[in-house]
């Protein structure tokens, strides 16, 4: 950017006409910058006004509380957050070196044609529907899984926590539940991973292959080093697309108000508990109960979103050694 | 390291760490690979379960009652035009008049403040923008197409402002100033320069906001769902829309549901696609076309 326009003499208009429309136009460009912002603030405002009532019988407790009865009048976060923990968790754990590998395969080692294709296709599943992910969720992937992937899980992990119990016949759980959002989070995670992978100076690539480093070592050495802090906000956003994703969880998780460590059980996020109760909050109570989840959600990807910034910035910042 | 007696043939280290190399070259590509073959099976599975139900009753017959075969997803195909439509038009002169501000006039801190309040907003997980026009239309009132809308327009905002804000910064800053220079207002310049230079940019922007919004199911679900099985087209009855019937007709037990469902994927996926694809397409050629300019 060379000179700002407002730096520029402009302001010497030929006509009275014109400086008056120049105004209007400032003003009428100025409302609805501010839309964002004042939507922004709306949303958490009206969010909390919502769950106001549910805060006052349960409080903070809430959180806290194993419960989702809507006949007796008693409501609870526990499960719903704790659900939605270890399915994000799952899937970022399984998502994280699937994406990295694939940002380091499209910035180092596809050849040029190969690339665009192939990048192109990974953006193309992150543009996937998630309704139509949960669809294949449950119709396709869940029997799957039951049949072929589950019992090996079984017999070889069994003896930990996470995989005791019957396999479930249609293939709902959060297993399955993980492995959608897996899917949904890797192309997110390798496009942002391939333009760090891409903006690492050529020199220092070129430098270390030149000391005789293997291709591999110098990724090790020089390309994810210096990436690091960019990759870690690329999960965290991976993590926040996890915890936000609502209906192709809801479709493929079973739908199920308790917490189990295994993962071939049914359960809920918050996400997909809001989700699945579209036609049955009856009560101003069950209705203030659901938005006090969609609070508890917001609350948590406004503080992922915000450290995912703040980690850019800082980045941004080394990068240009502050100036 | 005694490079003189492994000259000649690699010494056993040196094999060692060509094989790691190779295999985590192998794991890199396999990793790409599996990514293709997660779409690819998607859209074949999509494609072989769908186009078997695709017919033109499909499209323009309302639904059969349950359990009954025949009818089509018709009030669904003008529900979601509809909705995604009014959405579009919210959205498209906020996001653009927004990112014009950002790019032309703000000081650089409310500048910085309204991007981080788009950040924000673009990061708000869509069941939760539902809930909060729940909130403000639908409790009050009730259910209705333009609720819909209403939540879907959130949605795109921050889409259509950022890639416009993308699109206003490529255009040349000479144009810029060459019309400052002959003293055209400030007002004239964005309207018969900035814009006109730009708005090839800003339609694919909106275009892929659309083919995001079109395939958007949570923030309808507390909006637009509550819907009659006839086609509709007025805005303030809910309108039923493809996403949701997809949501709904998969939890059905029944299989002829199914079957629908995965028609109206069909028909959802290969509009979603070939916008984005479109899309990308034109904003490369447009993005070459202002890069000559300058």
């Amino acid at each position: 950017m060379s000179v700002a326009p407002s730096a520029l003499p402009a302001r010497v208009p030929r006509r009275a006409g014109d400086r008056v429309a120049d105004v209007l136009f400032h003003g009428l460009t100025l409302i609805p910058a501010l839309a964002a912002l004042a939507l922004v603030i709306a949303i958490g405002w009206k969010v909390a006004d919502g769950s106001r009532l549910a805060f006052h019988k349960f409080g903070l407790g809430f959180v806290t509380t194993a419960a989702w009865d809507p006949v007796k009048g008693v409501f609870g976060a526990r499960d719903f957050i704790l659900g939605t923990a270890l399915t994000s968790a799952i899937a970022l754990v399984l998502a994280t070196p699937i994406a990295i590998a694939i940002g380091l395969y499209l910035s180092e080692l596809a050849p040029r044609g190969v690339r665009d294709v192939i990048g192109a296709l990974v953006e193309l599943l992150a543009a996937i529907p998630s309704v139509v992910v949960g669809l294949w969720g449950i119709l396709v992937l869940g029997p799957f899984l039951a049949q072929h992937l589950d019992p090996v899980l079984k017999s070889a992990l069994g003896w930990t926590p996470f995989f005791k119990g019957d396999i479930p016949s249609a293939g709902t759980g959060m297993l399955t539940a993980a492995v959608v959002l897996t899917i949904m989070v890797v192309p997110i995670v390798a496009s942002i991973s391939r333009e760090l992978f891409q903006s690492v100076p050529r020199e220092l690539e070129e430098g270390a292959l030149a000391l005789g480093l293997t291709r591999w070592e110098m990724v090790r050495g020089v390309v994810l080093p210096s990436a690091r802090p960019g990759i870690a906000a690329a999960v965290i956003l991976g993590l926040g697309r996890a915890v936000g994703e609502a209906i192709a969880v809801t479709q493929v998780i079973g739908g199920f108000a308790g917490v189990s460590l295994s993962l071939f059980k049914p359960g809920d996020t918050l996400a997909s508990r809001i989700a699945s109760q579209y036609q049955g909050a009856s009560t101003a109570l069950q209705v203030s109960a659901l938005v006090y989840l969609a609070a508890i959600l917001l609350a948590i990807s406004l503080v992922v979103n915000l450290l995912a910034q703040v980690i850019v910035r800082r980045f941004e910042f080394q990068r240009t050694g502050g100036s | 390291m005694s490079a003189a007696a492994s000259w000649g043939r690699p010494s056993p280290r040196l094999r060692r760490r060509k094989a790691v190399n190779l295999l985590m070259e192998a794991l890199a590509t396999v990793a790409a690979l599996v990514a293709v073959a997660l779409l690819g099976t998607v859209i074949v599975s999509v494609l072989r379960r769908g186009l078997p139900a695709i017919s033109l009753d499909f499209f323009t017959k309302a639904p059969a009652g349950f359990g009954a075969p025949g009818g089509g997803l018709a009030n669904a195909f003008a529900g979601s035009l509809v909705i995604v439509a009014v959405a579009a038009l919210i959205a498209l002169p906020v996001g653009v008049l927004t990112a014009l501000y950002l790019s032309e006039f703000a000081p650089k801190r409310l500048e910085e403040t309204i991007r981080l309040a788009l950040d924000v907003l673009n990061g708000i997980p869509s069941i939760v923008i539902g809930i909060f026009v729940f909130g403000i239309l639908v409790l009050s009132h009730q259910q209705s197409g333009l609720a819909g809308s209403f939540a879907l327009a959130i949605i795109m905002l921050p889409l259509i402002a950022r890639s416009t804000q993308e699109v206003l910064r490529v255009v040349p800053e000479t144009l810029r100033e060459a019309s400052y220079a002959l003293g055209v207002s400030r007002w004239r310049t964005v309207v018969g320069i900035i814009l006109p230079a730009s708005i090839g940019g800003i339609m694919t922007g909106t275009m892929l906001a659309v083919a995001r919004a079109a395939g958007e199911t949570a923030p309808l679900l507390f909006t637009s769902s509550l819907t009659a099985p006839f086609v509709t087209w007025d805005p303030r009855q809910p309108l039923q829309s493809v996403p949701l019937t997809i949501f709904e007709l998969s939890e059905s037990p029944d299989p002829l549901d199914h079957a629908r469902a995965w028609a109206a994927a069909l028909a959802l996926i290969s509009f979603v696609l070939l916008a984005s694809l479109l899309s990308r397409a034109m904003l490369a050629r447009s993005r070459r076309k202002l890069g000559q300019v300058g």
